[in-house]
């Protein structure tokens, strides 16, 4: 094995930099309680941030990911505690729809940015309609878990390592994450080898489509209710998070550990400029002031690297 | 040299490993591969060679199931399709994933490389292969391909066609496998492939190396314009004799180039442009780049359109106009009319107060219809409405209408029919002779024929520079395949 790849090494380090001065601006947030706070909402933003970058990992771009959020999120609020098997089934279908998505962009080479821009609507409609309302309750089991105790470790913390190791493990070691990567990085080389490109292209989108699952159920399960509203930002917070954690958006060159560092990143921007008493009205533009610098860094680090 | 002696014989007695029966491959009206008989069997090192268009590549694809034939058949002794008959394909192109390491490419490739412990066998095949065929070599199977350089990867792709895997290779197609290689790792592929063959093992060699050719090849086979024209033991074949199948022995008459005769182009010191790769032309010379398609032509005109033109700013008066062969992708805008697409270039001159003088426009429309014929009953029609020769024309006309004095033609009668050539070789003549310089690239030896000079590239340099009667097929040929002098 090879030591930790370069790709990471920006990442790691801008996360570095905001968590020190996080602590050094507010040093009660150096506890249990006070960690948990600040990554507890990075939670679903890590696992949408993961779907994102599986999707990029095939040369395609996701810009329903905050719809799709969103209505699981009103799946799991309004439908899943009071009639399990329905709610289960609506999951499922949700994820199969994604599937398919996959395989017809594949199918009829459409461009995935227009596919995708299209189904958020479907998604934000059929949200809509679920529940009209901001309101429902989170499933007990699915509180219990978000909101657990365990000693010595927050949650969010366990939470981030874990959703960090399963993707790395399904994307980067397992033979079936080569071969979706395979499609992002030369797709005719996949298809000379007789492999069929409509299932690599919708096992993506399927896989994407159950951590975006995921997302949705983690934040319904710190809410404890749903909105139809209520990931919307999820769609540029997701990609921004993959670009953050090293990936890029062509060529299926990506990392799952660095996806989940990205969105952490992010989450703690926002807590480090309310500790700054940034006003609200200042906080978005200065997320993105953050963003682009840690991508001017990167783009000084790419040239430096080809000119030795 | 040849390996193995008597092995033609032996050859068809043994089993094929594949056998092509009648095969043919239509594309639209294009016969790219007409009736072709060909069998290879285990052991022997077949040698293709062809010029541009000949069918080598559409051979290789029916081969390796790419595509079906359109007639004739495709058989596999004992294999259903070309995966079980153990057929692997090194393509020009490129077949890794440059996001991979060297063994997870190898993973694409073969099918049982999955479950647990794939990765460690993975590498211990792909790292075994890179053994036998590059000893020395100084890849990591764990080494992401974009790491690597030019020549390791084509030594990566190259082991992965020769590596163990479910089905072991029985058949391997190299196409110009050597391009990035250096000599001595050259010469460990070429020690290889003889290896395999010994030991049963097929090989379709592809490469404009002649010497390797002879080396390797215990049989070569000639293609020109889809047929096989000539199949012999390599030991049969000399220089001279390879040159002539390649060529049209019936065209073989030589006359000087009408363009030449018609003006008088002044003496080789008054050139008007010379890039770094020494390329020269005359005012109102046509100059051709001739050779093997992919050996940088392109990009020399590229490179000296480029230094033309500015990236800032467009120039009423350019010095230099371009015509894309790539029309789709260097071309046409799709959604305009015909009229915009073919004003593109001059939009300069029509311009007045930032606008666009529209009577001036359609006054250029009418006037390079009428002169160049482009079929339509009314500009103003989306471009796309016109057939692919009549789109090249405007091409054409976007490129004379400006006041250029240099024409840098990139391939431009790819796919287009004879009687639209025909006119467009006439317009270019008669440009020629009233001052204008064209750069002509062009993969088709009877354009090459219409130029006054001709360069001819191999391996991205100028091998060779003909003028008047030596603007010959056979020394272009000649000149596009590399001879060692001492293999034939």
């Amino acid at each position: 094995m090879r030591s930790v790849s370069p790709r990471l090494v920006l990442p790691v380090l801008s996360l570095t930099v905001l968590i020190a001065a996080v602590f050094w601006l507010q040093p009660r947030a150096m506890s249990y309680v006070g960690i948990n706070l600040l990554f507890n909402l990075a939670v679903p933003i890590a696992l949408a941030t993961v779907a994102q970058m599986i999707i990029i990992m095939v040369n395609d771009i996701d810009l329903s990911m905050g719809a799709f959020v969103s209505l699981i999120a009103c799946i799991t609020a309004a439908i899943l505690p009071t009639d399990p098997a329905l709610g289960i089934a609506m999951l499922v279908g949700c994820v199969l729809v994604y599937a398919a998505l996959g395989a017809l962009i594949e199918i009829r080479q459409l461009p995935a940015i227009v596919v995708t821009l299209g189904m958020s609507f479907v998604w934000s409609g059929a949200a809509v309609l679920i529940l009209p309302s901001p309101g429902g309750t989170a499933p007990v089991w699915l509180t219990a878990i978000m909101k657990a105790k365990p000693p010595f470790v927050p949650v969010a913390i366990i939470a981030s390592v874990l959703i960090a190791t399963v993707a790395h493990l399904i994307v980067m070691r397992s033979s079936f994450g080569v071969k979706l990567r395979a499609l992002g990085g030369n797709a005719r080389a996949v298809s000379r080898s007789g492999r069929s490109t409509v299932l690599l292209r919708a096992s993506a989108y399927g896989l994407a489509g159950i951590f975006a699952m995921l997302a949705g159920m983690a934040l319904v399960g710190l809410t404890t209710s749903g909105d139809a509203n209520i990931a919307l930002r999820y769609t540029l917070l997701s990609i921004a998070g993959v670009i953050l954690g090293g990936g890029e958006f062509t060529g299926g060159r990506v990392s799952p550990v660095g996806a989940v560092i990205g969105a952490l990143t992010l989450t703690l921007a926002g807590s480090f400029l309310s500790f700054l008493r940034l006003s609200p009205d200042w906080q978005i533009g200065a997320q993105g002031a953050i963003l682009i610098l840690v991508l001017a860094a990167r783009l000084v680090v790419r040239q430096a690297e080809k000119r030795s | 040299m040849v390996v193995r002696t008597g092995d033609d014989q032996t050859g068809a007695q043994a089993v094929p490993v594949v056998e092509l029966l009648g095969a043919s491959k239509s594309f639209g009206a294009l016969k790219a591969l007409d009736h072709v008989d060909l069998r290879i069997a285990a052991g022997e090192c077949l040698g293709l060679v062809g010029h541009n268009g000949a069918g080598k590549s559409t051979l290789v694809n029916l081969i390796t199931g790419l595509f079906a034939p359109t007639e004739g058949q495709v058989r596999y002794a004992g294999a259903a399709n070309h995966l079980e008959a153990g057929i692997r394909a090194i393509s020009q192109e490129g077949t890794l994933c440059p996001n991979l390491t060297v063994l997870e490419n190898l993973s694409v490739v073969q099918r049982d490389l999955t479950g647990l412990g794939w990765r460690r066998r993975a590498a211990d095949r792909i790292r075994s292969a890179l053994d036998v065929i590059f000893p020395g070599h100084r890849i990591r199977s764990d080494s992401l391909v974009i790491d690597l350089t030019l020549a390791e990867q084509q030594m990566v792709e190259i082991a992965i066609g020769f590596a163990d895997g479910l089905r072991p290779a029985r058949l391997v197609v190299l196409d110009e496998p050597t391009s990035s290689l250096d000599a001595s790792i050259a010469a460990q592929l070429l020690a290889h492939i003889r290896r395999f063959c010994a030991e049963g093992g097929a090989v379709i060699f592809i490469s404009h190396m002649m010497g390797e050719i002879f080396d390797t090849a215990s049989r070569i086979v000639v293609m020109r314009d889809g047929r096989l024209i000539a199949e012999r033991p390599a030991g049969q074949f000399t220089r001279q004799g390879l040159v002539d199948a390649m060529g049209h022995v019936t065209e073989s008459d030589v006359q000087p180039s009408p363009a030449a005769l018609a003006r008088a182009l002044g003496d080789k010191s008054q050139a008007i442009l010379r890039t770094p790769e020494g390329i020269e032309a005359r005012k109102g010379e046509i100059v051709g780049l001739a050779g093997l398609a992919g050996h940088g032509q392109a990009e020399a005109l590229a490179r000296f359109y480029l230094s033309q033109s500015s990236d800032w700013h467009g120039a009423a008066r350019p010095a230099a106009a371009f015509v894309a062969g790539d029309r789709k992708r260097d071309g046409l805008m799709p959604i305009w009319s015909i009229r915009r697409n073919l004003t593109l270039a001059a939009l300069d001159t029509l311009t007045r107060w930032g606008l666009i003088d529209t009577a001036k426009e359609a006054a250029i429309g009418a006037e390079w219809q009428r002169r160049i014929g482009i079929r339509t009953p009314d500009m103003g029609n989306p471009i796309l409405s016109l057939s692919g020769g009549n789109q090249q024309k405007v091409l054409f006309a976007r490129a004379l209408a400006t006041t250029a004095g240099v024409i840098v033609m990139d391939d431009p009668m790819r796919g287009v029919d004879i009687g639209t050539k025909t006119e467009v070789y006439d317009m270019i003549r008669h440009e020629a002779a009233r001052g204008r310089t064209f750069l002509w690239y062009s993969t088709e030896m009877d354009e090459i024929r219409n130029c006054d000079r001709v360069f001819v590239f191999r391996n991205g340099t100028i091998s060779a520079e003909l003028e008047g009667d030596r603007i010959s097929e056979e020394n272009i040929l000649a000149a596009s395949f590399q001879f060692d002098e001492d293999a034939a």
